[in-house]
């Protein structure tokens, strides 16, 4: 049989990648029957796609500092071709994720999916809504207009009433007694860096354990 | 199927995943793609004219230096930049002047009149240019551009702040 270009290319790149492998793996194995309600984590994998996508495309306008932070929004907003387009998507599925992550983890809980041997899965999933709170946490700052300042106010404010540790708490949040650039500075860090870091490790260790264990079946009268 | 109007199935699925991809594709990559040159599309208004010296205070024969700052708002901030060139008078004619752009041709760094050498330098790369701006040594593919410019009654020389290639 004569074999078109692509066809080489491919086998080529399959002897030595493994492609037709990673496929069966991934994509072939066997699955519960079909049940919407376990899309939700897909769902969740795809607005952080969504989220990373829109967010690195921000950074090129957005500036991180008490000056300039407002005016570099109302410049994406108003002056960049699809600016209001990539925000817009970034806000909303900001709070879009915020639910999805939460329906996905009531959906785990009532099908009891967290038990064995799935016990860390649910684990790292706590780990994952956390750092997607913290990520909107952090994100809700950074427009710097009156509502971000004074949310961040009174969220820094609730993490200080932590009893004995809870001053020490405040200051390393804001960088200060007081909001400040600092405060601006170190949340788009957490907010760009540090938290996605942790996020993509932590997705990566939950989508091996997925693979690894298969879907849970949806229970029945039985269980 | 031979002779027949209608398409395999298998071929219409073909179209239509390429038309259908395609258009997804468009839908993404073109607002992307907008995004990211936007800034670089916005015309750049020509300035005012600018006043740079008086001719009274302008030595004959040597090119006389002046620098001028163009405010422009970039994006989300005022920024001022700094130009600058050198007004040669070549005669006692007040129309008989130059003004010259100091911006080298080569790769823009600042040319700065040497009295010794008799002649513009760059420090970046070793150019060098005659008191009328044309090249006599090193990479510059051409002459120094220049201003147009006004003198008026009293006697003031005015440019337009835009860059004319030489010739």
């Amino acid at each position: 049989m004569r074999s078109t270009l692509w066809q080489k290319l491919f086998s080529w790149l399959d002897e030595r990648l493994g492609l037709n492998d990673a496929y069966k793996n991934l994509l072939d194995r066997p699955e519960p029957k079909g049940n919407w309600w376990n899309t939700l984590g897909s769902a969740s994998l795809f607005l952080f796609i969504l989220q990373a996508v829109t967010g690195i495309f921000l950074t090129v306008y957005y500036t991180p500092s008490p000056d300039h932070a407002y005016d570099s929004i109302q410049y994406i907003m108003t002056e960049v071709q699809f600016g209001w387009l990539v925000r817009g998507i970034h806000h909303w599925s900001a709070s879009l994720m915020v639910i999805v992550v939460f329906i996905h983890m009531l959906r785990v809980f009532f099908t009891a999916s967290y038990k064995y041997p799935r016990e860390l899965t649910w684990l790292i999933g706590i780990g994952l809504l956390l750092l997607t709170v913290g990520m909107g946490f952090t994100g809700y700052l950074l427009p710097w207009h009156q509502m971000a300042y004074w949310a961040t106010t009174v969220g820094t404010q609730i993490a200080g009433s932590v009893p004995f540790a809870g001053e020490f708490i405040l200051k390393s949040l804001r960088g200060g007694p007081d909001l400040s650039a600092l405060t601006l500075q170190r949340f788009f860090a957490a907010h760009i860096w540090i938290l996605p870091a942790l996020l993509v490790a932590l997705i990566g260790v939950h989508l091996y354990l997925i693979i690894r264990h298969g879907e849970s079946h949806f229970p029945d009268k039985e269980d | 199927m031979s002779g027949s109007n209608h398409i395999s199935r298998r071929d219409f699925i073909k179209v239509t995943t390429g038309a259908i991809g395609g258009f997804i594709a468009g839908v993404l990559g073109i607002p992307s793609i907008a995004y990211m040159i936007s800034p670089a599309l916005r015309e750049d208004k020509a300035g005012k004219p600018m006043p740079i010296g008086k001719l009274e205070d302008i030595p004959i024969g040597t090119p006389h230096p002046f620098s001028f700052t163009i405010t422009k708002v970039n994006g989300w901030e005022r920024t001022a930049a700094s130009y600058g060139g050198f007004i040669l008078r070549k005669s006692e004619d007040p129309n008989d002047i130059l003004v010259l752009s100091s911006r080298c041709t080569h790769l823009s760094c600042r040319v700065n009149w040497n009295e010794t050498a008799g002649a513009f330098l760059c420090p970046c790369h070793d150019a060098k240019f005659s008191k009328e701006g044309e090249v006599l040594d090193g990479p510059p593919p051409e002459p120094l551009g220049h201003f147009t410019h006004e003198v008026d009654a009293e006697g003031y020389i005015t440019i337009i702040p835009v860059e004319q290639k030489a010739g």
